[in-house]
């Protein structure tokens, strides 16, 4: 590499009241016009290292040694105003949620040419053309009056291109991108990643790119840094670190990151029992009255199946319904119509109404477990409160139950007298779903339960899911964004569209071999390894659009 | 928006109806006959036979009540038993009074708050936030009467530079009306400086702490106009809304001061008002204290509407 545009030395970043490092002896450097990939889990240090190409560092953390240098001037040295005129001109930085990253007070037009005008680079009239030129390039609907709406009145993916257009209004010579199209479903990232890609050619911007999609990073990336615990792990080629890569922490990441591809899925061989659960033309939605007719219907005309000890999964993007028949089905929302059958026996529609028995055999995971789990209680308080509900078991009885459920999601049984605050993401996890099996259910339905997990985390509670069914028979109404996940673990497959399932199916047939073109689409939008994915998928979603009829996507 | 004000505003009257009843209900269940208290304790069974007929007391409750909302739609608030005086009459007199207490009060105040508050909120758990909020929270848990009595211990009797009470039937200058309301001011507006300081100051505390404020600072944005035009702008409703509950708070406020320090206001003409039975005169005090409060209630809530561009262009999302 001849000229460095950014070049990070040894960088050590430590927690200023543990000195815990967050980042430590860490160096890399990006040439002009090149994007580098910085991929790693939550919590690796990456969005801390991504900020001090800004100069940036957050309450709490400090620099303990080494140095950021932006074109040879070490931004850690520089002053306060050196480094105002630095930011958003030089260096701009687009970050995971545009929704919260953009002020809901102010037109978006003023966010987007803001650091124009503080820099005293353009005058108003020319940055808001400028703004037009860029809203047209990252294919924004409607550009001419984009800019005097409101955060609220667009929708995610197109705020998270307007911030790309923020970011580049000054021309900077680098983009930090945070985790930019994360927080996006399936099928709008797609057209998010192909407009930022375009977008950092067509200005030559260099671009530091983190995040933890390991497809995401090789369709975008030249380069890949690999961190873990805020150590680099190893650094090369994007192509190379994904066929050959090096580092044992880098295997491991690859291994958990099991990418499904088209036509791979094989036909389950796992044995299903009678039917457990029949929902069959279930109509509700949200409003006033949501018995009689709901404002807002959520969930249309739905039927579904899961058998006994089989996993039916429910894939579809935010707002397709999902959580809202996994609602139904336990019966927090009352269904306008329609029928709920359990082993036969039709469920009344709300809890109230339904038998405890009735309670214990359908259990609900909330995805987000820090909400889900009170942090005042310690785990033998949490899962003793459902076996003393359900099973009605003495308090000395409860104690050896609780260390048999704590073995069976595999957590050690001195965990019983832990608080969540105390707990990593994914054992929190662990004792969400150990709460539903204290009840000793027969159906779970976990709502997005791996969505908030690193992927090798979110692989083993997986792992545990798949052991719980094949030992206790158990079923589960699966529901997630994440197609691979699905293709991982489900017999079946429903897809949701705007509220309707669209298709079902065994899941080698529901993947292999899509039928609705909404499916198509989607399937045809997960992310692969291989180069070029990106601009091929482009373009047949462009074809598949075109002959969808009627199928709307988001953007 | 529009729309929602108006329906604000709808509800605000409606529960001024509903407290127009109250205040009626209330003054019926007084202990104490009004004939017997306008005549004495000699009065003749047949003069306070007359006399209650003469008042209209004969007729049932419900249309005494009726009669009494009508005329307080004109801002007729019937007379005075005790001076036979219009109440009206007696009410705009006491009522300038007490606005120039609040409205100083107010005036002095909330600047106040606002310096206090957002120097606080720039430099969270510094010397001048700490010093400020332990300030705030001695004053904020002195009650008023105590509050205004020490001032006048210290400034009128032991230091003779402010007089003890406030008691002027009208301001002669300036420099008059400074002297004698510079105590009540200053009783008052400690109380809700003390509140709405720290208030304001956890509300900006609070929004300089969003992402988009992070946002701002990774956009080169000086730290003046972060404050000015980002965080001012997402704070500027619910620190209304903290403004307006505080001026509220000095319709309770004003009371005592008022009979702290003698002062001729609305307050004082209801506490003599209920001293001397003098029910209409009562009624009508307390009825203008609730409407100001529920005023100043719907005030908050429009300014909480207009500085949430969600609810202001709620219209146009669809």
């Amino acid at each position: 590499m001849n000229r460095r545009l950014l070049d990070i030395q040894n960088l050590t970043i430590e927690s200023v009241a543990t000195r815990k490092p967050v980042v430590s002896g860490v160096s890399l450097a990006i040439a002009p016009g090149e994007v580098l990939a910085i991929i790693g889990e939550s919590g690796s240090g990456k969005t801390t290292l991504g900020l001090t190409a800004l100069g940036h560092i957050r309450p709490g953390l400090q620099v303990a040694s080494g140095r950021v240098l932006l074109d040879g001037t070490d931004l850690l040295s520089m002053g306060p105003s050196a480094l105002r005129s630095m930011r958003g001109r030089r260096v701009a930085y687009v970050a995971q949620s545009a929704a919260a990253s953009f002020n809901p007070s102010l037109m978006i037009g003023e966010q987007v040419i803001e650091p124009a005008l503080v820099h005293g680079i353009m005058p108003a009239d020319k940055a808001r053309a400028r703004a037009l030129e860029l809203y047209h390039d990252l294919s924004m609907p409607d550009p001419a009056n984009i800019g005097t709406r409101y955060p609220h009145q667009v929708s995610g993916g197109q705020l998270q291109r307007l911030m790309a257009a923020m970011a580049m209004c000054c021309g900077p010579q680098l983009l930090v991108l945070d985790e930019p199209t994360t927080a996006l479903d399936v099928t709008t990232q797609i057209g998010v990643l192909e407009a930022f890609k375009r977008a950092i050619r067509q200005q030559g911007a260099a671009a530091l790119y983190i995040s933890h999609d390991l497809a995401v990073v090789s369709q975008i990336a030249d380069r890949v840094v690999v961190l873990h615990n805020g150590v680099t792990q190893e650094e090369g080629p994007s192509q190379a670190i994904i066929n050959a890569p090096k580092a044992p922490y880098t295997r491991t990441l690859l291994s958990a990151y099991k990418q499904w591809a088209p036509g791979t899925v094989a036909a389950p061989t796992a044995t299903v029992g009678s039917p457990l659960l029949t929902v069959s033309n279930i109509t509700a939605g949200y409003g006033q009255n949501p018995t009689r007719g709901p404002r807002v219907v959520a969930v249309k005309s739905v039927d579904l199946e899961v058998r006994r000890s089989s996993v039916v999964a429910i894939i579809g993007e935010s707002g397709s319904g999902k959580s809202s028949l996994a609602r139904v089905i336990a019966g927090l929302l009352p269904s306008a119509s329609g029928e709920i059958h359990l082993a036969g026996t039709r469920l009344p529609k709300t809890v109230e109404q339904r038998s405890k028995d009735q309670l214990r055999r359908i259990q609900i995971v909330f995805q987000s477990p820090d909400v889900a789990l009170n942090p005042a209680h310690t785990v033998e308080q949490i899962l003793g409160r459902s076996l003393a509900l359900f099973g009605g078991k003495r308090r000395r009885e409860r104690g050896a139950l609780v260390r048999d459920i704590l073995e069976m999601v595999q957590l050690p049984a001195d965990f019983a007298g832990r608080k969540p605050s105390e707990l990593s993401g994914g054992q929190k996890q662990r004792i969400n779903l150990a709460r539903a099996l204290a009840a000793q259910p027969e159906l779970i339905l976990c709502d997005e339960i791996t969505s908030a997990l690193d992927p090798v985390v979110a692989a083993s509670v997986i792992d545990l899911l798949r052991r719980l069914r094949a030992e206790r028979g158990l079923a589960f109404m699966f529901i997630t964004h994440d197609i691979s996940t699905a293709a991982s673990f489900a017999d079946e497959i429903a897809v949701m569209y705007r509220g309707e399932i669209v298709e079902r199916g065994p899941t080698d047939k529901v993947l292999n071999r899509p039928e609705h073109p909404y499916t198509k689409i989607l399937v045809d939008s997960v992310p692969q390894l291989e180069a070029g994915w990106l601009e091929a998928a482009a373009g047949r979603r462009e074809r598949l659009l075109a002959s969808a009829g009627g199928v709307i996507l988001a953007d | 928006m529009l729309n929602l004000i108006g329906r604000r505003a709808l509800q605000g009257l409606l529960t001024l109806l509903v407290v127009s009843f109250l205040v009626f209900a209330g003054t019926e269940l007084l202990p104490g006959d009004v004939a017997q208290a306008v005549l004495g304790q000699h009065a003749t069974p047949e003069s306070l036979q007359e006399l209650r007929v003469q008042l209209g007391l004969d007729r049932p409750a419900p249309l005494r009540y009726l009669s009494w909302l009508a005329g307080v739609i004109h801002l007729d608030f019937g007379v005075s038993l005790a001076s036979q005086v219009p109440v009206r009459t007696l009410v705009a007199e006491r009522l300038g009074h007490t606005l120039i207490l609040a409205g100083l009060s107010a005036a002095v105040a909330v600047p106040i708050a606002f310096v206090i508050g957002l120097g606080a909120a720039t430099r969270p758990a510094g010397v001048f936030d700490r010093v400020s909020s332990i300030g705030a929270l001695c004053v904020s848990a002195l009650p008023e009467f105590f509050l205004g009595t020490l001032l006048v211990l210290i400034f009128a009797v032991n230091l003779r530079w402010l007089p003890a009470i406030a008691y002027v039937t009208e301001f002669r200058s300036f420099g008059q009306m400074v002297t004698s309301l510079a105590m009540p001011v200053a009783t008052l507006a400690a109380v809700i400086v003390s509140q709405m300081a720290r208030m304001i100051r956890a509300t900006v505390v609070n929004v300089l702490s969003l992402p988009y404020v992070e946002m701002a600072v990774l956009k080169g944005v000086s730290y003046r106009r972060i404050i000015l035009v980002h965080a001012l702008r997402n704070a500027v409703g619910p620190i209304a809304n903290v403004v307006a509950l505080n001026l509220a708070y000095l319709v309770s406020g004003i009371v005592i001061v008022e009979t702290v320090f003698v002062y001729p206001g609305l307050a004082r003409l209801l506490v003599d008002a209920v001293s001397s039975r003098d029910f209409p005169v009562i009624q009508a005090c307390v009825l203008i204290f609730c409407a100001v409060y529920i005023a100043l209630m719907l005030l908050a809530d429009i300014a909480a509407i207009i500085g949430n561009p969600r609810l202001r262009h709620q219209e146009m999302k669809k």
